[in-house]
């Protein structure tokens, strides 16, 4: 069963990667993405927005997404909110396996995937005061289309019925 | 219906969610809905200008366009997503 939090509170990842080995024999690899706010162009601060009601349960799918397709012996997704300064971490993606393939291999999916379907918004602000939207990349949606579509059905214990996920597609063309 | 806006639509529309209740016989789906709330306000109208800039999700499911909507439901709309 994955961890998946959401918080605006930094996190460790030394601590966060302890507790995916503690008390096991049988991990032999464990992968780590650790997303980190640049300050390009003057950038002040970064403001993650999010939809509450639907960010866990996006991640909480995403992640059983990743244990139906690689085995693994455990993943944790981290994804802050609220103000973020530059230096400070954004996201993290650890996964462990017994071999180094499944673990590098679904750390890379998570990622990609996370950043195109699960619901956060970027607000830079700049030193001058001024802020402005992140647009979405196209090349965010490259990265994760060549992971091709959802195998599984929703996260366990979630009591929903099995679903395909849709990709986000626009609302209205 | 419960109408959630998050990021530059909410900023737009000056409103972080609403209650909305369009005629089930006129707004069938999420675009019919778009088309119905772009009549609300200029606001409303500036955030759906660009309907391909907007994406949605019903009953926190990412939707599309042709998605059904219904009375009860929780609707929001955003921006593509940009987490990570």
């Amino acid at each position: 069963m994955a961890t998946v939090r959401v918080q605006e509170a930094l996190f460790d990842l030394a601590a966060e990667t302890a507790a995916l080995t503690a008390g096991r024999t049988d991990v032999g690899a464990v992968a780590s993405f650790l997303g980190v706010c640049r300050a390009d162009d003057g950038l002040a601060a970064m403001v993650l927005e999010h939809y509450p009601a639907m960010t866990e349960r996006a991640l909480r799918r995403i992640a059983a997404e990743a244990e139906a397709r690689w085995p693994l012996t455990g993943c944790t997704v981290i994804h802050r909110v609220g103000r973020i300064l530059p230096g400070e971490p954004i996201v993290l993606v650890l996964t462990a396996s017994t071999h180094r393939a499944a673990a590098l291999e679904s750390c890379a999916f998570l990622i990609d995937w996370l950043k195109t379907r699960a619901p956060f918004w970027k607000c830079e602000e700049f030193a001058d005061g001024t802020r402005r939207w992140v647009e979405a990349r196209a090349d965010d949606e490259a990265a994760a289309a060549r992971w091709g579509e959802q195998v599984a059905a929703d996260a366990p214990g979630e009591g929903a019925p099995a679903r395909r996920q849709r990709e986000a597609e626009p609302a209205a063309e | 219906m419960r109408v959630l806006y998050f990021a530059w639509l909410r900023q737009k529309i000056g409103l972080a969610e609403e209650e909305a209740a369009p005629p089930p016989d006129e707004v069938r789906d999420v675009a019919g809905l778009i088309r119905w709330l772009a009549a609300r306000s200029p606001g409303h109208a500036a955030a759906f200008a660009e309907p391909r800039l907007v994406r949605a999700a019903v009953n926190q499911e990412f939707a599309t366009p042709d998605t059904p909507v219904a009375p009860g439901d929780e609707v929001a709309f955003f921006p593509p997503v940009t987490g990570g």
